[in-house]
């Protein structure tokens, strides 16, 4: 398994270690309901594990989206930007967030992974 | 005739008969009541009842003292006597205020009309879209005549809207720099608010006093946001085509104060280059009355609008995907972001907004230009006039405002004025040797020869206007004429009859539910009467056509009411001293922190930033706490709803060093009476703290307890909930800060209006009396009910909310209830809040449905899952007779039972009366039905809904759809074709 979670309910998938994917997870896109409006980061710009790095919003809530590990953004999903739906519909797919070139792989062993996931969603 | 049945002449004269009238339940209905609320408990008593509510270590231990109650004719007589004394003089001031004449159809079918006064803000779509439908034109208004992409719907006045602005620039722009700069003659009052915003943010203001200043600065780039008026105080056109760019070289915003009236005639903020633009809209068609309520508004280029403060309607589709407005972009609201709000704005100004809206309706782009034109030529000739009697006219540019040198006569020009019946505009923080004279809608080519009468020698001739009559040009520069089109939209091109007019008003508050009509059962928003003679001052002359920058002496009836008002207020808070300038509860609130920790800073103690704040607090609390630079730390609250005084106590004890605040809110949003509020009060104030109580529940406190007497130290309160002023749809509100002894120096003063004070917070709003001329309505209310009245108001609001919890505790769990046996509802405050999330898991059914279901039934539903998401609060208010009380828990009894046919699956979860409410007209006319109930279901679940029915507008309203598709201006008539 390369994908992994967090606390926040984003996952990271690290197969590419040069463009690693991070998107939010089902529970997230089912707590907030219909998203109707994403903030990206910055392409290029360098963000610290934890640093808040776009927003994702529905008509009840609004949430912030944390870098989920320290490491520069080289890519982010304009499809996303236009159709917001697409963290609803497709999540772990094509509603990917951004894409991050992580500069610490010792940060990835600290995060989740999928049974540890989804053993913390049972304590909800 | 028997002695005995002789009535004492007091009992004749029934002084408390306003009382009777405002408190819905008789007597008779009381005992009926109480003997519902305490089933098992023979001749149980109001009294009994709040004292087994009330925690008897907070009771009132004095009775307030307000003057004996007086009748509506009496306390009429008495409220002009003081109107009396304001000096109603034409007025030339300007600065922000101008003289306008208010449609007489306008004037008597909105702002004297309870269907549009009396609706609250448009939370629930479907029975709102006639007030959204006039919020979108004023959308459209504001975006046409200052060319800018979004528009909000309304601020509270021009001065917080440049705050906002100035806040929502910083967040908005990539500068780094902290540096705000502000032309000089900005008004003075913008200036003197923007100060007081910015300094708890730590933001730089920077003023550019002359040309030079300005360039010189704008070119440093040390900034992230410029603002400038124009026209500028003084009257002024600047040339600023050149300066956008400048601007944003730098990465910095540009900001327009600007006149929506010149809008009409000069080049627009958007056709400059601005990236936001703000101002006032009083002068469509809103008196001046000393400041407020007006309509302010803040528009933004598309790029800015996810930041953009405030209300915000927008066009979306209901479910049979007709067009149907709602209020967009929700998640930018303070209770939503809560501490990570950047602006804590709640209450807009939507009566007002209204009012300005239909003006631009009623006058079309044509009468617009033509009102413009007019004040321009005046203006013109004014000048003219005075330069040939040899008067040195300093303007070289302007609209409708021009100065003249005035050297040593300045005192005695403006004295001579005053005593022809005319204020002209001072400039005494510019020498006192110029004066200002501010044309408007109303001036007419009399009042043009008496100002030039003031200005001549004895002796000479004044000018003769038939010189004029051919037209002038004005001394607006002509390469910053406008030559674009605005107020094309069909809606400001087809009311110019005033039997148009009427209907389209009438139009549209058909479509609305407002207490006219029926119940507004919303918890913590205490929809209670706001009675007939409370509302006829505040459109008395001398009360709305006063400027609130006139002479203070010609002020004197706003004082003495404003005098008489903070010492009731005092009485029934408990406090020491009151301000009446905040003009909304959330200005309220921020005013109180501010004097918190302007206290802390006299002690030396301004390292003292942390406010604890219990989770369960209205989402203004936080948001303020951050504006005024406050670090919130949230502290838990345990099952009950209730402050987790062990957390409380670990957060005090951590934070002891550093403690500025604790915010609490009494009786609790839970609607509980926290027992132990005493001991909380003490802790904080053992650390270093001061406590804020937060006065949105006071109308369960009122001649019962006081936050004064059991620990508050500050209090804001809402005149719009308690005290009576109508909600007029989302504003205006007014919300005064109340402060134990010591706090009294630090409470907001005015220095633009004279009014200093070297421990003053400054100036929360453009005008030192907030929104003056609707406190007419809340003194109104104070002297018809005297204190027993408004103690027994209290208790009676207490007792129909334990009523309906009574009746519909069998039928739903009513939450955070204190459990006491006698009580067959468990006893509850001023409100009660049901679950409904048990059935949602059974049924699919939430709460949102039973509030959408509520509309068919004619009702307006209760506060949707606040404070508890799933769940619904019910406040009746004192106001409510007990048939309105019975008729409301009919319908929920009525619902409850529909929602049973759902659980016994007779009806589908996604296809029954609940999910498919509110029902429309239209859609039960339909020749197919393809439902599981039938249409008479649908439509008539009641029978007495067949003798009176409010039938909803459009159906449900697609909230996602509008926020993907967002736009809030008028849609085109093409979207209306089916």
């Amino acid at each position: 398994m390369t994908t992994k979670y967090t606390t926040d309910h984003e996952w990271i998938n690290i197969e590419d270690h040069e463009a690693c994917v991070v998107g939010i997870t089902h529970h997230a896109q089912d707590a907030l309901g219909d998203v109707v409006f994403v903030d990206l980061p910055e392409v290029g710009r360098s963000y610290t594990k934890g640093e808040i790095a776009g927003v994702v919003e529905s008509v009840k809530a609004a949430a912030d989206v944390f870098m989920p590990l320290t490491g520069e953004v080289v890519e982010v999903n304009e499809a996303l930007r236009a159709e917001p739906a697409l963290a609803n519909t497709d999540p772990l797919g094509n509603g990917w967030f951004f894409k991050v070139r992580i500069a610490d792989m010792a940060q990835f062993d600290e995060l989740m992974d999928a049974p540890a996931y989804d053993a913390l969603l049972k304590t909800l | 005739m028997l002695m005995s049945a002789l009535k004492s002449l007091g009992e004749l004269e029934n002084s408390a008969e306003f009382a009777a009238r405002h408190i819905g339940p008789s007597a008779a209905d009381e005992a009926a009541m109480l003997a519902v609320v305490a089933p098992g408990v023979p001749n149980f008593t109001r009294r009994a009842l709040i004292e087994a509510i009330v925690p008897r270590a907070i009771a009132r231990n004095k009775p307030m003292q307000l003057p004996a109650p007086l009748s509506e004719a009496q306390a009429l007589a008495e409220m002009k006597a003081i109107a009396a004394k304001n000096t109603v003089l034409k007025s030339f001031i300007g600065q922000g205020y101008h003289g306008t004449l208010t449609p007489g159809v306008i004037l008597r079918n909105i702002l004297e009309n309870p269907a549009w006064y009396t609706a609250y803000t448009p939370y629930q779509a479907e029975i709102s879209q006639g007030r959204m439908e006039a919020l979108v034109n004023f959308q459209t208004m504001v975006c046409d005549l200052t060319g800018m992409a979004m528009a909000n719907a309304s601020m509270l006045d021009e001065a917080t809207a440049a705050a906002e602005a100035m806040t929502l620039a910083r967040r908005s722009v990539k500068s780094k720099s902290n540096t705000f700069v502000v032309a000089g003659d900005c008004h003075p009052q913008t200036i003197e608010v923007i100060r007081t915003r910015a300094a708890p943010l730590g933001l730089n203001v920077v003023l550019a006093n002359s040309a030079a200043e300005w360039n010189s600065l704008v070119a440093g780039g040390d900034y992230f946001a410029v603002l400038l008026q124009m026209p500028t105080t003084d009257g002024s056109i600047h040339d600023v085509r050149e300066d956008a760019a400048r601007i944003h070289a730098h990465n910095a915003a540009f900001i327009i104060a600007a006149d929506l009236l010149a809008l009409t005639l000069i080049t627009p903020p958007g056709e400059l280059g601005a990236d936001i633009a703000l101002g006032t809209t009083q002068r469509f068609g809103v008196p001046m009355g000393a400041g407020g309520p007006h309509a302010a508004y803040l528009a933004c280029r598309d790029e800015f609008k996810r930041s953009l403060p405030g209300r915000l309607v927008g066009v979306s589709i209901d479910s049979h995907g007709n067009p149907a407005y709602r209020l967009a972009l929700q998640t930018r609201e303070q209770h939503i972001r809560r501490e990570k709000a950047t602006s804590n704005i709640c209450t807009a100004q939507v009566l007002l907004a209204v009012i300005a809206s239909m003006y631009a309706v009623y006058h079309g782009p044509a009468g617009l230009k033509r009102i413009a034109q007019r004040v321009a030529s005046y203006t013109a000739i004014l000048a003219q006039g005075l330069k040939d009697l040899g008067v040195q006219v300093r303007s070289t540019t302007a609209f409708d405002a021009i100065t003249v040198d005035s050297a040593d006569q300045t005192d005695a020009i403006a004295a001579k004025a005053v005593a022809a019946g005319m204020n002209l505009r001072r400039y005494p923080e510019w020498g006192n040797t110029m004066l200002g004279i501010n044309l408007d809608e109303t001036t007419t080519r009399d009042d043009i020869s008496a100002l030039w009468q003031l200005f001549a020698q004895p002796g000479q001739t004044l000018p003769d206007m038939a010189a004029f009559e051919k037209g002038i040009e004005p001394m607006i520069p002509p390469e910053l004429r406008r030559t674009s089109p605005f107020l094309t939209h069909p809606v400001f091109n087809s009311h110019h009859s005033e039997t148009q007019m009427l209907r389209y008003i009438r139009s549209l508050s058909d479509k609305d539910l407002a207490l006219d009509r029926s119940m507004i059962p919303l918890g913590s928003c205490t929809m209670k009467l706001n009675a007939t003679s409370e509302m006829i001052p505040i459109t008395w002359a001398a009360f709305a056509d006063m400027h609130p920058f006139a002479p203070r002496e010609q002020l004197a009836g706003y004082w003495d009411m404003n005098d008489q008002l903070c010492a009731w207020l005092s009485q029934a808070t408990g406090y020491a001293g009151v301000s009446l300038q905040p003009n909304a509860g959330s200005q309220g609130e921020y005013a109180g922190l501010l004097v918190i920790k302007a206290w802390h800073e006299s002690r030396g103690e301004a390292h003292r930033n942390i406010c604890l704040i219990p989770e369960s607090a209205h989402g203004t609390n936080p948001a303020s706490a951050q504006m005024a630079g406050m670090t919130v730390v949230v502290t838990k609250c345990d099952a009950m709803g209730n402050v987790d005084m062990d957390d409380l106590q670990r957060q005090c004890e951590k934070h002891s060093a550093n403690l500025a605040a604790v915010m609490i809110t009494y009786p609790s949003t839970h609607g509980v009476f926290e027992v132990r509020v005493k001991d909380l009060c003490a802790l904080v104030h053992q650390h270093g703290g001061r406590v804020y109580v937060d006065g949105a529940n006071m109308n369960a406190l009122v001649g019962v307890a006081a936050p004064g007497e059991f620990g508050g130290d500050v209090s804001h309160l809402n005149l719009h909930k308690t005290f009576c002023i109508p909600h007029g749809g989302g504003g205006p509100g007014v919300g005064p800060v109340a402060v134990v002894a010591d706090l009294v120096p630090f409470l907001p003063a005015h220095r633009t209006a004279g009014l200093g004070g070297k421990h003053s917070v400054g100036a929360v709003s453009a005008a030192p009396l907030g929104n003056a001329a609707v406190l007419p309505i809340s003194w109104m209310y104070c002297r018809m009910m005297g204190a027993e009245g408004l103690r027994d108001a209290t208790e009676v609001a207490i007792l129909s909310a334990n009523y309906i919890a009574a009746r519909l505790s069998p039928h739903y769990p009513v939450l955070y209830s204190g459990g006491d046996a006698r009580l067959q509802g468990g006893g509850v405050a001023h409100e009660c809040i049901i679950d409904i999330r048990p059935l949602a898991k059974t049924t699919g059914v939430g709460a949102e449905d039973v509030a959408k279901r509520l509309i068919d039934y004619g009702f307006h539903a209760p506060t949707l899952s606040f404070p508890v998401a799933g769940t619904l609060m019910i406040e009746p208010t004192e106001s409510e007779p007990l048939a309105e009380l019975d008729r409301f828990c009919d319908a929920m009894i009525a619902i409850r039972a529909e929602i049973a046919t759902v659980e016994s699956a007779a009806w589908p979860q996604d296809d029954n009366p609940l999910k498919n409410a509110p029902h429309t007209a239209a859609s039960l006319l339909k020749a197919e039905w393809s439902h599981p109930y039938g249409r008479e279901v649908a439509a008539y679940p009641l029978s007495a809904l067949r003798r009176q029915k409010y039938w909803a507008p459009v159906g449900r309203v697609d909230n996602v759809w509008g926020d993907r598709n967002l736009s809030c201006s008028c849609p085109p008539l093409s979207a209306y074709e089916s």
